[in-house]
């Protein structure tokens, strides 16, 4: 028989509806799995109780005939996700031990969806990284390995990196990742899992930790686009809590899954062939085209003008909101204090940020405050703004000719930890192909497509039309079935 | 643009993170190494195109004016270093 | 008219410029951004929200009746509304700012320019220019002397909605300011949008002062935050003008600063400790959109604005005939003028018939007994309603003037309705004429030697016998028809 941790979102749902299995075997098989891999450092804190304690609901519910979305699934939750009564840390000393007294909205859609915490998993801190080196609380692992025999310790991508080595590892059968510039997506390419960022405004972003408030989106990354579709399907919501929230009614996205693309117009953009980018990356891009092709689509070739300095941008911008997002972080009211003898206030401001805040967060603050202020916003900040809106602007064209676009992920695949940590520039880079649709505010998503002839995996991005998350799974589901990624990482943890 | 150790320590008095000498000296490089590369943005014409405000189109709700927060002190001052009689508690500010 | 306002400096006169940036809290029961109460006087920290206490991932919501009354305002002061306006974020640290930046307008504010005039003691008026209105958060309290090494944050306040109405800088003398925040404060009382209650904190102002040589550019201005009180208003401007002169001619320069007013002291002194934090990277907020007004709310803050004081006040003079001091007395206030209204409602008559009377009684004799009581018009112990009874009963010739001062005394003690009063205690004014010619035979018998002199063109004594006849009559004959029986019978 399968393991359970073996299963997927879709799977245990189904199995656990059918009787094969009870929810407490499955919350303990998985919280057992959690435990035994703590090689892979993917868990903050680790939250087994809660795993249970919905499974014991689930399994009870099962009896009375009450079947929820997701009764008998547990999750892991990313470490920016408020949770009620359990340590909330977003990844950085500032907030270690602080215990929320309240529930985030994505998190608490899932638990009522019948979904259990498995633990917080560990991330970038406040999601500044792309490696998952920027956390407080350590490295997250790749479960991967080079096939070389080296053993080298490479990075699951960030920042939702400890989501995606758990799912990779098969230590949670899904989790909630966040994405502000490529966070999900990145970490779901490096690890061969997938990951969908919905439209900006779909799920609520209350009690999500801000880093850039414009950009921060919560999404689901798991084995395929099923377990994502169901994720997503409960994760989103509107909120009247959140501003920015889009008052529409949530799609039937898993039942909307088709992988018939027939007719569909891929756009495949001319802009993000650069140079530097390795050729097994070109080469997995044009199997995908090749595969895309092959599902009836018509690939058409576009151009994005403005992809060149979505970055750029992308570095004035969510650094401006971050030095103000976390300007909250004081000293006064949570989180870390520390305190001179005999110090004023704001020596205990000074020394309060200087201690909890490592050095990529104090990087971005530095920046981000730089560029707003007297004298600087103009040439920064607005005139990011007016690129972006350029950006936006390309991508509205691009759709009078394609439906969807087609693009590498990442411009690698995973590296290892430390190689890329001394330069920022290097670092930032990662995102270069994720970027411009979360400016754009766009649904987008990772799928895996191949490996690269180190062993590693390789992901492609699929970007739609503001709100098309269904034609982005759709279009996902069909890659799918044709990539038929099967590999998957061997335990050494 | 570029930045010297002056404005690194001005920067970070706004942005009120204490910067010891050394990492003065080392932020210099690295944010101008980020400033000069975003730099590049200079060169994008921008003349007639507004700042985006809305990523998505949206409309900004407006709540109705009901009491219903609130009276929660517990929750409110539970995380918090030093709280007494109710209150939080900061080093004394001299005004 | 121009200002005559001058500091005598040792180098000639001087001209003083004033602007004035008022705080007004707006009138709401919730705070602008979170659903915490406003309520004044709570315990601490217990009227805040997780939003107002800026937890991680907390977000602002913004409420309504705040834009509406801000946009009211801007209409009751002919503003410029901006149907298209947003928030930024004003970032600084400081222990009563929770989420390290206030919310505030800085680029596109919801008001534009308007104006308010105002009246002067010598009977001119003047307009001054406003800049702009703007909604902000108010900020969380501090307090100093509860702990010998630590300060105590109280966060009741943080998050509370305030507009910030700013003026253009035309005031010339401390006298224009006064009464320039005397008027705005009428102003937002008629509009609702803030109760004006300077010892609350309700209203409060930041004062920019600078001086010139007439005619000469305006000099560098320093500016005295959060002033509570019209008088102290006036004595910042008085103090810091002197002060700026002196300065000047003693050859140093103004520095522009954050100063502070010490009401016991009646001095500014310099605020350093605010003067880094300068920088205060405005940004438009990431978490809220651009607010949108559409017509149909821009028209329901139009109909619902109330008569304003100006307008108010051309009525009472033109309609109800009032002097331009009674009409300016009565609509400087809004309780004032609706408690007038009420009065003149509960006459049943026309305004133009009672409103001069009544509004001699409400200056006179109502204003007179609440100066005495040291009460409120909206503690009046005599309601709108007895003071209408009280004005028919000395229209229809019921009481005569004498008689209803002493029955509105017997009203102020007993809280009674006149009529009643009057019934009670026979105060009635009788035009009895069988008796008051009894009354008259009587006086005219006991006094021959009078009659007759009268009677020998002694007119003056006309008046001795109408006394007469009153006070025989204990005050309660009608003085008219005291006064032709009298004339029939002297002949």
């Amino acid at each position: 028989m399968t393991k359970l941790t073996d299963l997927g979102v879709a799977a245990i749902r189904d199995g656990f509806r059918a009787g094969e299995f009870s929810a407490r075997e499955v919350a303990e098989a998985f919280n057992e799995a959690v435990t035994n891999a703590k090689a892979l450092n993917a868990f903050v804190i680790e939250t087994p109780d809660h795993a249970l304690a919905a499974a014991e609901k689930a399994d009870a519910d099962r009896v009375a005939g009450i079947l929820k979305p997701l009764s008998g699934v547990p999750l892991g939750i990313k470490d920016l996700f408020a949770t009620k009564g359990y340590q909330t840390t977003a990844g950085s000393l500032m907030l270690e031990g602080f215990e929320p007294a309240y529930e985030s909205t994505v998190s608490g859609n899932l638990f009522d969806a019948g979904a259990g915490m498995l633990g917080k998993l560990n991330m970038d801190q406040f999601a500044m990284g792309s490696s998952n080196e920027t956390s407080a609380y350590g490295n997250v692992i790749s479960p991967w390995r080079r096939k070389d025999g080296g053993n080298v310790a490479l990075t699951p991508g960030g920042s939702s990196g400890g989501s995606a080595a758990a799912v990779a590892a098969r230590i949670a059968p899904g989790v909630t990742g966040t994405d502000t510039g490529g966070s999900i997506r990145q970490p779901a390419a490096f690890v061969g899992i997938t990951g969908v960022k919905p439209t900006y405004g779909r799920c609520s972003r209350w009690g999500m930790v801000a880093f850039a408030s414009s950009l921060d989106q919560a999404g689901p990354m798991a084995r395929d686009v099923r377990d994502c579709a169901i994720m997503l399907e409960a994760m989103a919501s509107f909120d009247a809590k959140d501003s920015t929230s889009l008052n529409l009614p949530v799609p039937q996205w898993e039942a909307g899954l088709s992988g018939d693309i027939r007719g569909k117009r891929i756009g495949i953009p001319k802009e993000y062939r650069i140079d530097g980018v390795p050729a097994e990356i070109d080469t997995i891009w044009e199997q995908g085209i090749a595969w895309m092709k092959d599902a009836g689509a018509e690939i058409v070739e576009v151009s994005l003008p403005h992809t060149k300095y979505a970055l750029p941008a992308y570095y004035i911008i969510a650094p401006a909101e971050a030095s103000s997002n976390l300007a909250r972080y004081d000293g006064v009211r949570y989180g870390k204090r520390v305190s001179p003898e005999n110090g004023s206030l704001d020596d205990m401001y000074n020394a309060t940020r200087a201690a909890g805040f490592g050095a990529e967060v104090k990087r971005r603050i530095m920046i981000g405050t730089y560029v707003l202020s007297a004298g600087f916003y103009d040439a920064y900040f607005n005139q990011a703004q007016k690129v972006r809106a350029l950006i936006a602007r390309d991508f509205d064209r691009v759709w009078e000719s394609c439906d969807f676009i087609l693009t590498p992920t990442a411009p690698s695949a995973a590296f290892g930890l430390g190689e890329k940590s001394d330069d920022p520039i290097a670092m930032y880079l990662n995102d270069v192909f994720a970027v411009p649709a979360s400016l754009a505010g766009l649904p987008a998503m990772s799928v895996p497509a191949g490996l690269n002839a180190e062993g590693l995996p390789l992901g492609l991005q699929i970007v739609g039309k503001a709100l098309d998350e269904q034609g982005v799974m759709n279009m996902g589901l069909a890659f799918e079935e044709r990539a038929d990624f099967v590999a998957r990482p061997e335990a050494w943890w | 643009m570029s930045v010297d150790t002056a404005t690194v320590r001005h920067i970070a008095k706004l942005a009120r993170v204490a910067v010891s000498d050394g990492e003065v000296e080392a932020l210099v490089p690295e944010l101008n190494n980020i400033l000069n590369w975003i730099e590049q943005l200079q060169e994008v014409d921008v003349t007639g195109v507004e700042p985006m405000t809305a990523v998505i189109p949206n409309i900004l709700r407006l709540r109705e004016d009901k009491v219903t927060d609130g009276g929660k002190r517990d929750d409110v001052l539970k995380n918090a270093p030093a709280a007494e009689h109710g209150f939080f508690a900061v080093p004394k500010v001299i005004e | 008219m121009v200002s005559e306002y001058r500091i005598h400096g040792a180098t000639g006169e001087w001209e003083v410029v004033i602007g004035l940036e008022v705080h007004a809290q707006i009138t709401s029961k919730a705070k602008l951004f979170s659903g915490a109460s406003t309520e004044f006087g709570a315990e601490p920290n217990t009227q805040v929200s997780l939003v107002d206490a800026a937890m991680p991932g907390m977000l602002p919501v913004l409420n309504g009746e705040c834009v509406r009354q801000a946009v009211r305002t801007g209409m009751a002061l002919e503003a410029q509304i901006n149907p298209w306006s947003r928030f930024d974020r004003k970032n600084y640290f400081y222990a009563d700012l929770p989420q390290g930046y206030q919310i505030s307008q800085l680029y596109h504010p919801i008001v534009g320019e308007g104006e308010i005039e105002v009246e002067l003691a010598d009977g001119s008026s003047k307009m001054i220019g406003v800049e702009r209105i703007h909604i902000e958060q108010d900020a969380g309290k501090l307090m100093h002397d509860q702990h010998p090494s630590f300060s105590y944050v109280d966060l009741n306040r943080s998050g509370v909605a305030l507009m910030e109405i700013v003026s253009k800088p035309d005031m010339r003398s401390p006298e224009e300011a006064g009464a320039y925040v005397r008027k705005l404060r009428s102003i937002l009382r008629y509009v609702g949008s803030c109760d004006g209650n300077m010892e609350q904190g309700s209203m409060r102002a930041d004062v920019n002062v600078s001086v010139r040589k007439p005619g000469e550019e305006f000099g560098t201005r320093t500016e005295t935050k959060n002033v509570n009180s019209v008088r102290f208003i006036m004595a910042t401007i008085e103090y810091e003008a002197n002060r700026q002169v002196d300065v000047l001619e003693g050859g140093g320069t103004i520095v522009q600063e954050t100063r502070l007013f010490d009401p016991d002291k009646v001095e500014t002194r310099s605020l350093r400790s605010k003067e880094d934090a300068h920088d205060y990277r405005y940004f438009p907020d990431p978490d809220l959109l651009p607010l949108e007004l559409s017509d149909a709310f821009l028209k329901e803050c139009r109909t619902s604005l109330p008569e304003l004081p100006d307008a108010k006040r051309a009525r009472y003079r033109d309609e109800l005939g009032l002097s331009a001091y009674n009409a300016s007395v009565l609509t400087a206030d809004v309780t004032t003028a609706r408690w007038f209204e009420e009065l003149l409602d509960a006459t049943g008559k026309s305004g133009a018939e009672i409103g001069k009377a009544a509004s001699n009684w409400v200056i006179s004799d109502l204003f007179g007994a609440l100066n005495r009581l040291s009460k409120d018009i909206t503690d009046s112990p005599v309601s709108p309603k007895q003071g209408a009874e009280l004005l028919s009963l000395v229209a229809d010739g019921t009481l005569s003037g004498t008689l209803a001062k002493q029955v509105f005394e017997i009203m102020l003690e007993t809280g009674d309705d006149p009529s009643s009063i009057v019934e009670e205690r026979g105060l009635k004014q009788t035009s009895d004429t069988g008796a008051i010619e009894a009354v008259i035979a009587e006086i005219m018998a006991a006094n021959e030697d009078r009659v007759a002199e009268y009677r020998g063109g002694k007119d003056k004594l006309f008046g001795f016998f109408v006394g007469q006849t009153m006070k025989a009559m204990a005050g309660k004959a009608n003085p008219g028809v005291v006064n032709e029986l009298l004339k029939k019978a002297l002949g």
